[in-house]
């Protein structure tokens, strides 16, 4: 009964630490990331959205693709944070670092105390209900107009510059530096929790629900907790967005944006650590080339992108390229 | 000897008007090896999902090593020592076996909820899980993604779950159920050589298997205890011939 994949020489415990272990692949890709500095210098201000959109792919994927627990309504946090980091400037100060704790806390105790209600359902029911909360939390922004600035948007956001030396500048050259920063270092926070005992209880849920309790486990304590931690992280991204761009528009609410996530991650390859950043760079760059070959129509294309990848590869552009590579290997 | 480790007093749990379980008194000694049978749905897998939580009686009590656990959800039965396995495979699909094993171990140890340390450094419980699945002659296949496992490994690797969580009190729900006749006997030596100090109730319609692996046998009939006994008494006695083996000729 031996495979491949198993020499007998592997110990089970260096078998764990092989999956954990680093690739060179990901050092190329990370190291890649530093080439719009110079390839692209004047996309910088797109390559900064698509690292925020990543990081809150990836807070998305922590939920969807390992705990298996589906949201409608993932922008809910990433809302709170980026008007939290936004309204935290005009009030208190503009250090970025500061504004980006306090946008991930408060979206944290949001996330916190509405994980009761999530942990308890799932499913159909479990989409409407997140689906439900972000509305409910899109109009209680518009409503608060004083506060929110309501459908004008969020205006006087001041931020300083990034570790007192680095100006926003209008190329976006500090605010992809600075996104990117934010985005390696949850990623890293990210890829240790993946390879952590909790990581494999999210994948102990995604895979069997019901046998989860039958070995001890409590589930709905494990997804209480990530729920938090993606939380956290929507509002993370969110708080980059409003320091970047200085303003906060309603639509951070909005469905659209929890929808747009969840296809992004689709894309890219739910329950893979760079599912969501290879999501976010496909639909974000595919939207910024549609939207210049047709102004009106580019959700058509991003359709029919969506619906081709999903039918060729169902487990998303990387699932199709490791299937790819696996079958390569064999020969 | 005599000590109870797990012992049921009058379980009783309908679905509107159809009775499930019936006035049901049941007492597992330490260790012992009791078989549970009976016609198809006579209420054997519910009166296990009584026991372990999964449904929650009309009426009656369920206590484990004379501890009152009626009020207690599955998984607090579980870190309790009652633990199960499941007549239909409910397996982690995409883990292998180490990944599963590993968070069965995990979850006990209480160390699950660790997302800041690597699964690789907790070495204790690697090892402790490689042990089990080893001994359930998994060692050589605990690389390979659990779908792709044949099915008779599928069903070494439900009692390797169960055995992860330490259970003091293991029931098994037809644990060869699928198995080809020549290889259930490869799954029930395992379930033989277990440990002594485990109480065993296992549910099965091979009676050439229940005569040789039970101690005590007990008779499930529309939901209530029909008869139960030592394999001998059981085998003698006319009644459980005609409703137990005279409905196995139909089925």
């Amino acid at each position: 009964m031996t495979t491949l994949d198993a020499p007998r020489t592997v110990t089970p415990q260096g078998y764990l630490l092989r999956q954990s272990r680093w690739r060179p692949i990901e050092v190329a890709f990370w190291l890649a990331t530093l080439l719009p500095f110079w390839l692209f210098p004047t996309y910088l201000s797109l390559a900064s959205q698509i690292a925020i959109t990543g990081l809150f792919a990836l807070s998305l994927d922590l939920i969807l693709g390992y705990a298996g627990i589906v949201s409608l309504g993932h922008a809910a946090f990433f809302g709170i944070g980026a008007y939290t980091a936004g309204i935290f400037s005009k009030f208190v100060w503009g250090e970025p670092f500061s504004g980006l704790v306090v946008a991930a806390a408060v979206a944290g105790v949001v996330g916190y105390a509405s994980s009761f209600i999530i942990s308890r359902f799932r499913h159909l029911t479990l989409i409407m209900i997140t689906l439900g909360l972000g509305l409910l939390l899109k109009e209680a922004a518009n409503s608060a107009h004083w506060l929110t600035g309501g459908s004008d948007g969020l205006q006087g956001i001041d931020i300083w510059p990034v570790l007192g030396v680095f100006n926003f500048d209008l190329y976006g050259r500090t605010a992809y530096g600075y996104a990117l920063g934010v985005l390696f270092v949850v990623f890293l926070f990210a890829r240790r929790l993946i390879n952590s005992p909790f990581g494999l209880a999210l994948r102990g849920i995604r895979e069997n629900f019901v046998r989860m309790p039958a070995i001890g486990a409590d589930s709905h304590a494990h997804i209480r907790k990530v729920y938090t931690i993606a939380a956290i992280i929507a509002g993370i991204a969110g708080g980059l967005l409003a320091q970047t761009t200085q303003t906060v528009a309603l639509e951070v609410l909005s469905f659209e944006r929890s929808a747009d996530v969840v296809v992004m991650l689709v894309l890219g390859g739910a329950g893979r650590l760079y599912g969501g950043l290879i999501g976010a760079m496909v639909y974000m760059i595919a939207r910024d080339q549609f939207s210049g070959i047709a102004p009106q129509y580019w959700y058509f294309w991003i359709g029919a992108l969506l619906v081709i990848v999903v039918m060729l590869l169902p487990n998303g552009i990387l699932g199709g390229l490791s299937a790819l590579l696996k079958r390569w290997r064999r020969r | 000897m005599n000590a109870v480790a797990l012992s049921a007093r009058g379980l009783h749990k309908s679905f509107g008007s159809l009775v499930v379980a019936r006035d049901i008194d049941i007492d597992l000694p330490v260790g012992a090896r009791y078989a549970l049978i009976g016609p198809n749905g006579a209420g054997k897998t519910t009166l296990i999902n009584l026991m372990t939580g999964l449904l929650t009686p009309n009426a009656g009590q369920i206590a484990l090593g004379g501890e009152d656990v009626t009020a207690l959800k599955p998984q607090a039965r579980v870190k309790r020592g009652l633990a199960r396995t499941f007549q239909i495979n409910t397996l982690f699909a995409g883990l292998n076996p180490l990944e599963s094993v590993t968070l069965a171990v995990c979850e006990r140890r209480g160390i699950a909820d660790r997302f800041w340390q690597n699964i690789a450094g907790n070495k204790d419980a690697i090892e402790e899980a490689y042990e089990i699945l080893r001994k359930l002659k998994l060692g050589d296949a605990c690389y390979q993604t659990t779908r792709e496992l044949p099915y008779g490994r599928q069903r070494l690797l439900e009692i390797a779950l169960a055995l992860a969580t330490k259970p003091k009190v293991l029931l098994l729900d037809e644990p060869a159920a699928g198995v080809p006749h020549e290889e259930s006997g490869e799954i029930f030596e395992v379930v033989a050589g277990l440990s002594d100090d485990l109480t065993l109730l296992f549910i099965e319609h091979d009676m050439h298997v229940v005569f040789r692996f039970a101690t005590h046998i007990i008779v499930l009939v529309g939901g209530a205890i029909f008869t139960q006994g030592s394999p001998a008494e059981i085998a003698a006695d006319p009644g459980v011939r005609e409703v137990y083996l005279g409905t196995r000729k139909h089925g």
